[in-house]
């Protein structure tokens, strides 16, 4: 049994002009000791999935459907009191900005403790000792010293640090890492990426990567989730992913990403993906990338929603013109 | 109204010396004491940086968060004071230019700005916005800008019957696209692009920086090209300068700075760059191993 197993979860957020269909029928597994990304662009549902699963969704959003399977219990009917035991000690998490999800009047000192004192128990003492150890263990120089100062005295990248740091103490089976370095310059980022990597091999976590940039999971992920409008469109582990996208989506994606070692990209033009992602309000009503796919022509694609299908072990993809079944070049007009 | 120049007729050969930057220097003082002030040190933004840009040409300034890149951009503008250097525009000294003549210069040096939710008044329709530079300019009457403004919405692909709408009711890239246009009401020479697509998703960010690269060629267009993200820098760029820390570190042909980078900075800022192609996950971490010291974080 894997360590989550999510099933068939929706989120929808309620609204004057109608329900807003954020995440509309997600499942996936996250393995002990494996790292799974989760791409797709703003608004695709990426963020919502990993909130849902937390219990921070607020009003008027509403987890509608699903199941959350964590350590034999389903995390979405879990009361707030113990989604308060999970939440930093069975799981921890990590958000986008270090800028604002450190409290800027603590020290990093009282905060890391805070959370080992909360969960552990721990006495003040041992819990200084252990957070001079998980700065240590992200890589923070003189660690005691630190203890002391308040957060505007790190930088981006070492802030971003302490929040691993936090995020670790109690030594979760599951991390959850919301778009963790986009906040980073690259060469920071690429020291973040190379810490989270280390730690999960070490403790043997699994963990979560939420992210719009597929440089960043194929660094990072053995498994690998593209969402688009709401829904997952492929999965699949990573090598295969990159090597073999199956959906247009995935492919398009990949393609209008410039890249630092192409050759001769100056004359070229990028290929994009025309149109934009659709509203979730009332989305396509069968497709949801069909409006913009270059292959979606004279069949059904705008008639028959297309179901989630392994067309070959481990990779599955939601699209009626998966890029192994293509006969022929693509019959719609660009 | 004003037709946009199109083929040939660019106002300078392509080839030709545009914009000449010398030892240019921002420093902003650091200053201290209660009631008098009294500068005790320097942000060297920009020390020291020089590069030529020629007319039909696209030079790629690059560099992380605090280097100075947007700083040189503002400085080129005029929009910033530099403490020290010469900004040279087709033979033009621009620093030592009154208001009123460098009035006159703006027409022919525009910029797009990153952020596309904040760049563009709420209060104004898409329409008054587009045509916002021509009647600053003086330029045509009230009917013919208007005319301008749709013309130029057509070209940058944004619907023109949306003219009398605002800009919250578009898109991340549609308003980008608005930004564009009003950057080319004055049929500029040179265009600073600072951070263009940066606040874009990867599929619309494709989108514009085609149309950036469609205009250049269909106007002969100029482009000084800001931004931290590597890879975008190179679709972009022929020349391609590396800022750190106020300074240029490297500086030369785009093919060249990316294939075989001299310097160490610009050798670990390359390899930091997530590159997506699981395969090489190994060698790419090892590879950033070895330039540990040059990419310590400052603490």
């Amino acid at each position: 049994m894997a360590l989550l197993e999510v099933r068939d979860l929706h989120t929808f957020f309620k609204t004057r002009v109608g329900e807003v269909r954020a995440v509309d029928g997600v499942s996936f597994d996250v393995e002990a000791g494996k790292m799974l990304g989760i791409v797709g662009e703003s608004g695709c549902g990426k963020s919502v999935t990993m909130l849902s699963l937390m219990g921070l969704v607020q009003p008027p959003g509403r987890v509608v459907e699903g199941t959350a399977h964590f350590d034999g219990r389903d995390l979405l009917k879990l009361g707030n009191r113990q989604l308060e035991d999970v939440r930093g000690h069975l799981i921890g998490m990590i958000f986008q900005d270090p800028m604002t999800s450190l409290n800027p009047t603590l020290t990093i000192g009282t905060q890391i403790t805070e959370t080992l004192r909360r969960h552990l128990g721990m006495n003040r003492k041992d819990a200084n000792k252990r957070a001079v150890e998980l700065l240590e263990e992200v890589h923070i120089p003189n660690a005691a010293r630190r203890l002391d100062d308040y957060p505007h005295r790190y930088s981006g990248g070492m802030r971003q640090r302490v929040m691993i740091a936090i995020a670790i103490s109690c030594n979760p089976k599951l991390l959850i890492a919301d778009e963790p370095t986009t906040a980073l310059d690259v060469t920071v980022q690429a020291g973040v990426l190379d810490l989270l990597h280390e730690l999960r091999s070490l403790h043997d976590m699994g963990v979560i990567i939420i992210t719009h940039d597929m440089g960043v999971v194929a660094e990072t992920a053995n498994d690998i989730i593209v969402m688009y409008a709401g829904q997952i469109v492929e999965q699949a582990p990573a090598l295969d992913l990159f090597d073999n996208p199956e959906h247009p989506y995935t492919e398009a994606l990949l393609a209008a990403l410039p890249q630092v070692e192409d050759e001769n990209v100056r004359d070229g033009r990028l290929l994009s993906i025309p149109g934009r992602p659709p509203d979730l309000i009332a989305p396509p009503p069968a497709c949801r990338f069909a409006p913009r796919c270059m292959y979606a022509g004279h069949d059904d694609c705008a008639t028959v929603a297309p179901e989630l299908r392994e067309v070959r072990p481990g990779h599955w993809v939601r699209s009626a013109h998966p890029a192994s079944e293509r006969a022929a070049e693509p019959v719609g007009a660009r | 109204m004003i037709e946009p120049r199109r083929g040939a007729d660019i106002g300078g050969a392509r080839g030709e010396l545009l914009l000449s930057v010398k030892n240019l220097k921002k420093y902003f003082p650091i200053k201290e004491g209660v009631l008098i002030d009294r500068t005790v040190d320097y942000v060297k933004a920009v020390d020291d940086v020089s590069f030529d840009i020629r007319t039909g040409e696209t030079l790629g300034l690059v560099g992380e968060s605090g280097s100075g890149k947007s700083t040189t951009g503002f400085c080129v503008l005029q929009l910033l004071k530099p403490t020290s250097g010469s900004v040279l525009f087709d033979g033009k000294e621009l620093t030592t230019m009154s208001k009123r003549e460098m009035r006159a210069i703006r027409r022919e040096i525009q910029i797009v700005f990153q952020d596309p939710y904040a760049s563009l008044n709420p209060r104004m329709t898409v329409g008054d916005i587009v045509s916002e530079p021509l009647l600053i300019h003086s330029v045509g009457s009230r009917r013919s800008r208007r005319r301008s403004a749709e013309q130029l919405l057509e070209v940058v692909g944004f619907n023109p019957d949306f003219i009398n709408r605002y800009p919250h009711e578009f898109s991340g890239g549609q308003r980008q696209r608005i930004g564009i246009a009003r950057a080319l009401a004055l049929n500029p020479r040179l265009i600073v692009c600072d951070e263009p697509v940066s606040a874009l998703d990867v599929s619309i960010q494709a989108q514009i920086l085609n149309l950036l690269k469609d205009l250049q060629i269909e106007f002969g267009l100029t482009y000084l090209f800001i931004a931290h993200d590597l890879a975008v820098v190179r679709a972009m760029s022929d020349q391609i300068a590396v800022m750190n820390r106020g300074k240029i570190v490297e500086y030369g042909p785009a093919e060249k700075v990316y294939t075989d980078p001299q310097d160490k900075y610009s050798q670990a800022l390359l390899a930091a760059v997530p590159v997506p192609d699981p395969r090489r996950m190994r060698e790419r971490r090892a590879e950033r191993q070895k330039h540990k010291d040059v990419l310590a974080e400052p603490v």
